[in-house]
């Protein structure tokens, strides 16, 4: 009898139950959460210009963005884990922006879509941003002025190629919280309970 | 309906000591536009912008406009701004064009806030983008640009790429968030 098969006599009912589960629960983690997640991509329209009108054709019934799972446009950061910065960004825009991706929900992407978003585009003035990614992390840039929704879906496709791929692990188990923090608006008296508790 | 000749008879019957001219606002080639402006000096302004309002033959109820030029370096040119009001007449179906040069180092005009409530915006843009300032303005900050910025981007001496204003910002990364 081979000694790896199983053996009733040396290994309870418990343990094989525990390490099948494990290894369910491994393989969700490595493939199943990427694999929800690259087909259930939630973009934020932040369509500032002419790009957030090719943004609201690649969502239409001709191109169909549905077709990858990337249809659900949410309004509310809270509610999407994918940025997309259509068009030039003012100056003055920029900490919006910057609020609405620290408000979005780990995981996060962001495509830069267009020459505007990416680089500042014919607006090399006072008054635009040069490119978002000097103030964001920038995950795919789509070029095009503006991106025909082809190359907008090239876009969300790379977006879920890197999703497959590597993923981004929580920032709760990378040790680095959300940095927003509500300051308690009075004083919390520990009761004496439990700081006898504690020492 | 009031010709621009009627219109500056009016101002000039009840402002005869400030001899005002009718000037075309541009010239194609040689050939002067049909449309009008007045130059008034900046202490006449509220004066004859209210006459103008008020009386029945001109009756300007709404400021349409409130621009201004740069004329830095311009040919011919002896004052550098030229704030321009342009006014319309509802009831008349006229309009006339009001000029008003102020000059460096504090370019100064009072507001006309009073006379149409509708200039209080253009006012504050004029001050964000030329730096004129309009005394008597119930809130006198900028419109366009964010709070930090100091300079006046439409002054032909202001860079078109500005002075670095756009590096101010904390540069999110992934980490942070």
């Amino acid at each position: 009898m081979d000694k790896h098969q199983y053996d009733p006599h040396t290994m309870s009912n418990d343990d094989v139950l525990t390490t099948r589960l494990d290894s369910l629960v491994n393989f969700f983690r490595e493939k199943g959460v990427n694999w929800a997640r690259r087909n259930s991509l939630w973009p934020l329209p932040f369509a500032t210009a002419c790009c957030g009108i090719e943004l609201m054709a690649t969502g239409a019934s001709r191109y169909d963005v549905a077709r990858f799972g990337a249809e659900v446009m949410r309004f509310s950061p809270r509610q999407s884990d994918l940025l997309i910065c259509a068009g030039r960004v003012a100056i003055k825009m920029m900490p919006v922006l910057q609020r609405i991706y620290l408000q979005m929900a780990e995981p996060k992407w962001v495509i830069s879509m267009g020459a505007c978003a990416s680089t500042g585009g014919v607006f090399d003035t006072y008054a635009v941003v040069q490119g978002v990614d000097q103030f964001l992390p920038v995950d795919i840039y789509v070029p095009g002025c503006p991106p025909r929704p082809e190359t907008l879906i090239e876009g969300i496709m790379a977006i879920q190629r890197i999703v497959d791929r590597d993923g981004i692990t929580p920032s709760s188990r990378r040790g680095k919280g959300l940095r927003l923090v509500a300051e308690p608006m009075y004083q919390i008296d520990t009761p004496p309970s439990s700081k006898t508790g504690a020492a | 309906m009031a010709t621009p000749e009627q219109i500056l008879a009016a101002v000039n019957t009840r402002f005869p000591t400030l001899r005002l001219e009718l000037k075309p606002l541009l010239t194609r080639g040689d050939v002067p536009g049909d449309q009008m402006y007045i130059r008034v000096k900046p202490a006449d302004l509220l004066d004859v912008l209210r006459f103008l309002r008020d009386d029945g033959r001109t009756r300007f109820e709404q400021l349409i406009d409130l621009t201004c030029v740069d004329y830095l370096n311009f040919p011919g040119a002896s004052d550098r701004y030229g704030v321009i009001y342009s006014l319309l007449s509802l009831t008349h179906n006229h309009r006339i064009w009001i000029k008003c040069f102020v000059n460096d180092p504090r370019p100064t005009l009072p507001t006309a806030t009073a006379i149409w409530p509708g200039a209080e915006w253009m006012e504050r843009e004029l001050y964000d983008m030329f730096g004129i300032v309009f005394e008597g303005h119930p809130d006198l900050r900028r419109i366009l640009t964010w709070d930090g910025f100091e300079a006046h981007p439409l002054r032909k001496d202001y860079p078109l790429r500005g002075k670095g204003e756009r590096e101010n910002y904390p540069v999110l990364n992934r980490d942070d968030a």
